[in-house]
């Protein structure tokens, strides 16, 4: 019987310095992954964490790490050519073929831009699946800005707004990411999808300004992310009321997200 | 006798409720049926057997990881009261349906177990295994009487508890109001947040896991699960300093719930909960698991009574 707990060494092509506190790695792997799955990172006599596919290509995945636990300061310290053992994919993914031929909103704050970066990337290449794609992603301050190279080149083909909480800089407004949600001219849309990635609270606040712009709930999509032992249904952390995010997750609409209360 | 002790141990590894020197009654491997401990409720339960406190998963050597090994290849015999019994089958679903994968370490410790049968002739003062369909189970190959393995008799359960629960009637209309309960803050001064009940308990499933090196100096090392309880703070606690169910209401409103309402949901089967007792007797702060559920009962009814016609 497989054992689907058991890791397996992949090697690390590169590591890209986003912040201080968060790096790409670009890991070895042929795996076909959906936008929005995660897999399970371990590093052997430190400990294993769920991350996001930041970004997928041939022969390649890349996980975007914060520096926040034991385990992220662990992966920190490897480098191209070392060995990383992963588990996964799992999960559910975005609605992507429900976002085709319409109207695409993306909001984003900090890190939760990872998990919808390789959407992004592919809408960014195939422009015409979409009717058209805003994207708001928001960060603390210019210290914490990732993807930059990405960001620069969606504004070619997204209506791109970028702000910072804590300041204004150059292509960057100041301000939390839910005051430019009303700039969105959902009006003018036919029919569309939003997707919210990021902290919690970023999270209930960009919903409710949705809600207060006349977004149907049923148009929204969150990505959630919770602790989790184990990534296949059995550890518990993860559990919230008769949901299991790591089963019926990360990916939920608000109209099922708006219950899940932990 | 002997003899019959010695052909079974050929086929299995023995476990029954037994004394331990500290006093406690626990499942822990016998050598001889007289050890077993049937006039008293064990205060762990058998989950321990085939759900190890800590088990090693697998071992990390030169880069890669080696799977762990069962080194006695036995099946297991366990000595065990209805309730206990029933509790397997609420871990099978977990260990074994939920999420699709079966579950590799439980799944390989599972396949050995076969029950015999400890009778209960009468319930103990906090059993409640009949009002939660736990009391009779078919799952045994014998039952255990007179200080001997009977496999001919017919089982003798329990038909009547001293205790009875009545489960609230919870549907998802109404389970964010039970959710956002004031009662539940009670519990934010009542409970330790201990995880007692969650050690005893026969069917709590949760776990962590831990990676062990040997020495600083070592690269070798080991990844262990150990189990893990919803009651205690870091439960769900995240690198970066997220985290859910703060205060200690909340997490026994999550364990309640899962106990008595969600997992029968999730699952369509049973109720969680088998009704054993053990954690009432567990709980430093005197918290009466029976008295929760009839105390929701209610406050489920009065809250479908103020709702009325507009739920």
């Amino acid at each position: 019987m497989k054992n689907v707990l058991m890791p397996t060494p992949h090697r690390i092509l590169n590591v890209a310095h986003e912040t201080r506190a968060e790096y790409t790695f670009r890991v070895e792997c042929d795996d076909t992954v959906e936008h929005g799955q995660f897999y399970v990172l371990s590093i052997p006599k430190i400990g294993e964490a769920p991350i996001s596919v930041s970004s997928k290509g041939e022969g390649y995945l890349e996980f975007t790490i914060r520096k926040v636990g034991r385990l992220t300061e662990g992966i920190f310290g490897l480098g191209a050519g070392d060995t990383i053992f992963i588990r996964g994919p799992y999960g559910n993914c975005f609605p992507v073929q429900d976002f085709m031929g319409r109207d695409l909103v993306v909001i984003a704050g900090g890190t939760g831009l990872a998990a919808v970066r390789s959407m992004l990337q592919h809408f960014y290449a195939n422009p015409h699946e979409v009717n058209s794609l805003t994207l708001i992603a928001g960060f603390r301050n210019s210290d914490s800005v990732l993807f930059r190279e990405d960001l620069e080149t969606f504004r070619e083909k997204f209506r791109a707004i970028y702000c910072l909480d804590e300041m204004e800089a150059v292509g960057f407004k100041k301000g939390f990411v839910t005051e430019y949600i009303k700039d969105v001219p959902f009006a003018t849309f036919s029919d569309y999808n939003v997707v919210i990635v990021g902290p919690p609270e970023m999270i209930n606040f960009s919903a409710k300004e949705c809600l207060n712009s006349g977004v149907d709930e049923a148009r929204i999509w969150v990505s959630l992310e919770r602790k989790m032992s184990c990534a296949v249904g059995k550890c518990g952390h993860c559990k919230i009321g008769g949901v299991y995010v790591c089963q019926e997750g990360p990916v939920f609409n608000y109209v099922q997200a708006k219950n899940l209360i932990d | 006798m002997e003899d019959m002790m010695s052909s079974l141990k050929d086929t299995y590894r023995l476990y029954a409720p037994k004394r331990f020197p500290d006093g406690s009654i626990r499942y822990g491997e016998i050598d001889s049926l007289s050890e077993i401990v049937v006039d008293e409720k064990s205060h762990f339960s058998p989950k321990e057997v085939y759900l190890p406190i800590v088990q090693t998963i697998f071992y990390f050597k030169d880069n890669q990881c080696e799977e762990s090994e069962i080194e006695d290849g036995r099946d297991i015999l366990i000595f065990a009261r209805a309730c206990d019994i029933s509790a397997i089958e609420r871990l099978d679903t977990i260990y074994l349906k939920n999420g699709g994968a079966q579950d590799f370490y439980y799944k390989r410790l599972r396949d050995k177990v076969k029950f015999v049968l400890i009778e209960c002739p009468e319930s103990f003062d906090s059993c409640f295994c009949v009002s939660m369909g736990a009391s009779i189970t078919d799952n045994f190959i014998g039952i255990l009487r007179d200080g001997k393995i009977d496999t001919k008799s017919e089982p003798v359960f329990v038909s009547e508890n001293k205790k009875s629960v009545t489960i609230p009637d919870i549907d998802e209309s109404i389970v964010k109001d039970v959710i956002q309960l004031e009662y539940w803050r009670s519990f934010d001064e009542n409970c330790a947040g201990c995880g007692g009940c969650t050690a005893v308990c026969p069917t709590c499933s949760c776990f962590d896991t831990i990676d062990v090196i040997y020495s600083e100096t070592s690269l070798d090392g080991e990844r262990r699960r150990v189990w893990g309880s919803c009651m205690q703070e870091d439960f769900s606690a995240m690198a970066g300093g997220h985290n859910v169910r703060k205060r200690v209401g909340d997490r026994m409103r999550f364990k309640v719930m899962h106990k008595i309402y969600d997992f029968h949901q999730r699952f369509g089967e049973t109720h969680m909960c088998v009704g054993c007792g053990r954690c009432d007797e567990r709980c430093p702060k005197d918290i009466v698991f029976s008295d929760i559920i009839n105390t929701l009962a209610g406050k489920v009814e009065q809250l479908k009574a103020e709702g009325g016609a507009g739920r």
